[in-house]
């Protein structure tokens, strides 16, 4: 489980993204942090695998403060996702998927046997693609690479920021059907940075929605469609909150 | 206990000896060299003081021709590099020691120089060669006759025209002294270039120029010499400058060149040059017929004449030349490879701290806008001459463009991809070595590229300073006027740097993720 208490985060220069805010996710569980730009979700991410520090509160994950933990250790166990993938345009396809083995240090054999599993976990033939460059890739395979990368060394929390952002609405529509099936077999904890209502309630098992560095709303996703709430309701028909 | 110092006195002395005049590789072979400035006169001055202490010693006379100037000279004297070279006494007295007095004997100045060089300088003048290339007024030989003017203080009976060099109408010692001394008409007055105004005299658009009695454009117009009769111009006699220490140390060179002393006059100076200049001959050749003429040095053929055709030239000198550019390559190589160590950690320390970065680089292009010349020329009190103040500048100069491409190349990476990596759990070091420097690479490569062209240009300046290189016949050729002898350095030079470009710009293609490749 992963527990945010009272967290809040002040940039250097006295802007304030987050305030008090506590969160909790279950294992096996997704949590959609939703919300417009500037409004802290992706600061929120950021702090659970500490590419910040928050400036007061307790972050833990499986009861244990990450405070405590080696911030380098923490992230080889915490699977990371980006807008457009964000995959190291000098290494193939492949090499960007074994980048956390190898900085474990795994033996080539098994990375090259991880690779395999993971190209055919995320649907793409390992024989046509592995050795091709990001550019050689749609984005559609790129974002499929990015979530290979991510899970490679089948770490417990993965982390997700916008990953379908800058997809077009097929491709999109195709990988979110693709996430929920990953999701039921692997049943990682999760964390989904999106802006994309439809996303939210389609992908998370809870939703919560950032305004101004705070928690607005919290809930289920068929709880938040029936609520009365005018900020989700203003969501849910699209416009800005 | 006196007897003991002496002793030890005795024994450190021979130590020293020992030391001095052994020489590392050399063995027991006595070596010194011989300096010059780039121009004819100092060069062919140097060849008759090698050639004489050749004939009549058995030491090995390294020449060390076309150093910068006399502040290089002088540098390269009291720092030991070299031990000798011919200086002019007004040179001595007015851009070393500073003295300002006006109508200065001929032996006075000469004293003043020998006094003040021992005390100051630790450095000896030897007896003049016996001529004084000083200031000369000039005329056409058959104008001179018609009017009947031998000397300066004849023109005053006659209206004239003066075209005289720009310096010489403005020096205290030039035209403006010269009025106070002599009564002049001047109908007509102008400061031009010096070479026009030689031209001007012979087709008689002006009556009266200045030159330098030794000039060899004299002989080449046969122009008449007017003489100096109340003594106004400062004398600049010519003589060897040495380190006070050769009389002990080679005495036998030391004797030797005391064969020259008063033995070259205005006239065979002259006509040396004009060897040099006109007849396009070696200044060594020359040298050896002027020392066969004296029976200084038995008739021995020195060089064949020149060879003014290029491509026969090259080919003459291929060996010379392959020599020439491995010493070229060294040095151009040595001092991009020192940048690249030193540019290389330091672009990526300073890329982390932009205020820093951009103080660095701000020093660092200062340096670039430092006249190539004048950044060597810095570099002679700290370095002395030779090898090591070029490195030390070709060095200075390769480095902005390998610290700044390092800092762009960096600095053109997406912030997302080091949020990647920090994010999968690479340190920093990883960082830098899977995602960075990969990544900057071909930016990098490029800036080696550019610093490894420069380098490989300005090298060839670094024989202004002894140092070698295929600078030495670019150098040799512009102070002889030997233009096949300038491209023998300068095709082989652009030839290097482009060859040089080529390799470097296949090693930036291959340096180039394939990932990043069109």
């Amino acid at each position: 489980m992963i527990a945010l208490e009272s967290v809040s985060k002040t940039y250097p220069g006295g802007h304030q993204a987050l305030s008090d805010v506590s969160l909790e996710i279950n294992d096996g569980e997704t949590l959609a942090l939703l919300g417009t730009s500037g409004c802290g979700k992706t600061t929120t991410l950021r702090l659970i695998n500490r590419l910040i520090e928050a400036s007061a509160g307790r972050i833990s994950i499986g009861g244990r403060d990450i405070e405590t933990l080696d911030p380098i250790e923490l992230r080889r166990n915490i699977g990371y996702v980006v807008q457009e993938a964000g995959l190291f345009p000098h290494m193939t396809a492949r090499l960007n998927v074994e980048t956390v083995p190898r900085l474990l240090g795994w033996s080539p054999q098994r990375r090259s046997e991880r690779s395999r599993e993971l190209f055919a976990l995320v649907g793409l033939d390992f024989t046509t693609l592995a050795d091709r460059y990001p550019n050689q890739l749609s984005g559609g395979q790129r974002q499929r690479v990015g979530l290979a990368r991510a899970l490679a060394a089948d770490p417990p929390v993965v982390l997700m920021d916008e990953p379908y952002g800058a997809l077009d609405p097929i491709t999109r529509r195709q990988l979110q059907t693709h996430f929920l099936d990953l999701k039921a077999r692997l049943k990682k904890t999760m964390v989904l940075v999106t802006h994309d209502v439809e996303e939210a309630l389609r992908l998370a098992d809870t939703v919560a929605i950032l305004v101004d560095g705070h928690v607005a709303e919290i809930g289920t996703p068929k709880g938040l469609r029936a609520t009365e709430s005018s900020l989700v309701n203003t969501f849910l028909r699209g416009g800005d909150a | 206990m006196s007897c003991r110092l002496t002793r030890v006195a005795r024994a450190t002395a021979i130590a020293v000896y020992l030391l001095v005049t052994s020489d590392g590789a050399a063995g027991q072979t006595t070596k010194i060299a011989v300096g010059a400035k780039p121009f004819t006169e100092s060069a062919v001055l140097a060849e008759v003081m090698a050639q004489t202490i050749e004939a009549y010693t058995d030491i090995v006379v390294e020449r060390r021709l076309n150093l910068a100037g006399t502040h290089v000279c002088l540098a390269a004297l009291r720092g030991g590099e070299i031990d000798l070279y011919a200086e002019y006494t007004g040179t001595g007295l007015r851009d070393i020691l500073g003295d300002k007095s006006e109508r200065i004997s001929p032996g006075l100045a000469f004293a003043t120089v020998a006094k003040e060089f021992a005390r100051r300088f630790d450095l000896e003048w030897l007896a003049p060669f016996g001529f004084d290339n000083t200031y000369v007024l000039l005329m056409r030989p058959q104008h001179a006759a018609e009017l009947a003017v031998t000397k300066v203080s004849d023109l005053s009976e006659h209206p004239l025209r003066f075209g005289v060099s720009h310096e010489f109408l403005s020096r205290p010692d030039g035209l403006p002294g010269l009025r106070k001394v002599y009564t002049f008409q001047e109908s007509h007055t102008v400061g031009m270039a010096h070479d026009l105004a030689y031209q001007g005299l012979v087709e008689g658009s002006i009556d009266v120029t200045d030159g330098y009695s030794t000039d060899a454009k004299i002989l080449r117009y046969g122009l008449a010499t007017l003489a100096d009769d109340r003594h106004f111009f400062p004398p600049y006699e010519a003589a060897p400058l040495a380190r006070r220490d050769l009389a002990e140390r080679v005495p036998e060179a030391y004797e030797a060149l005391r064969l020259l002393a008063g033995r070259i006059d205005a006239a065979a100076m002259r006509d040396m040059n004009f060897q040099v200049e006109q007849k396009r001959r070696a200044p060594a050749a020359v040298a050896a017929d002027f020392l066969g003429s004296l029976g200084i040095v038995a008739d021995r053929k020195v060089h064949s004449e020149r060879e003014t055709g290029v491509f026969r030239l090259l080919y003459q000198r291929r060996w010379k030349t392959l020599d020439l550019a491995s010493r070229h390559l060294m040095l151009a190589g040595g001092a991009v490879l020192a940048a690249c160590l030193i540019g290389i950690p330091l672009g990526i320390a300073v890329s982390r701290r932009p205020a820093l970065a951009k103080i660095v680089l701000g020093f660092a292009s200062v340096l670039q806008t430092i006249p190539s010349i004048a950044l060597l020329a810095f570099m002679l009190p700290l370095f002395g001459i030779g090898v090591a103040p070029a490195l030390v500048a070709l060095f200075l100069y390769g480095l902005l463009p390998i610290m700044r491409n390092t800092v762009t190349g960096l600095h053109s990476i997406e912030d997302r991809l080091l949020d990647v990596g920090r994010g999968l759990g690479m340190t920093d070091s990883q960082i830098l070595q899977q995602v960075e420097l990969p990544l900057a690479a071909p930016v990098l490569m490029a800036g080696v590229r550019t610093a490894t062209v420069i380098t490989v240009g300005t090298a060839t300046l670094a024989a202004f300073i002894g140092a070698g290189g295929l600078g030495d016949p670019i150098v040799t050729g512009l102070a002889t006027t030997d233009y096949a002898l300038v491209l023998c350095g300068a095709l082989p030079a652009a030839a290097l740097a482009i060859a040089l470009d080529w390799i470097l710009g296949q090693v930036e293609r291959w340096v180039t993720p394939s990932g990043l490749r069109e």
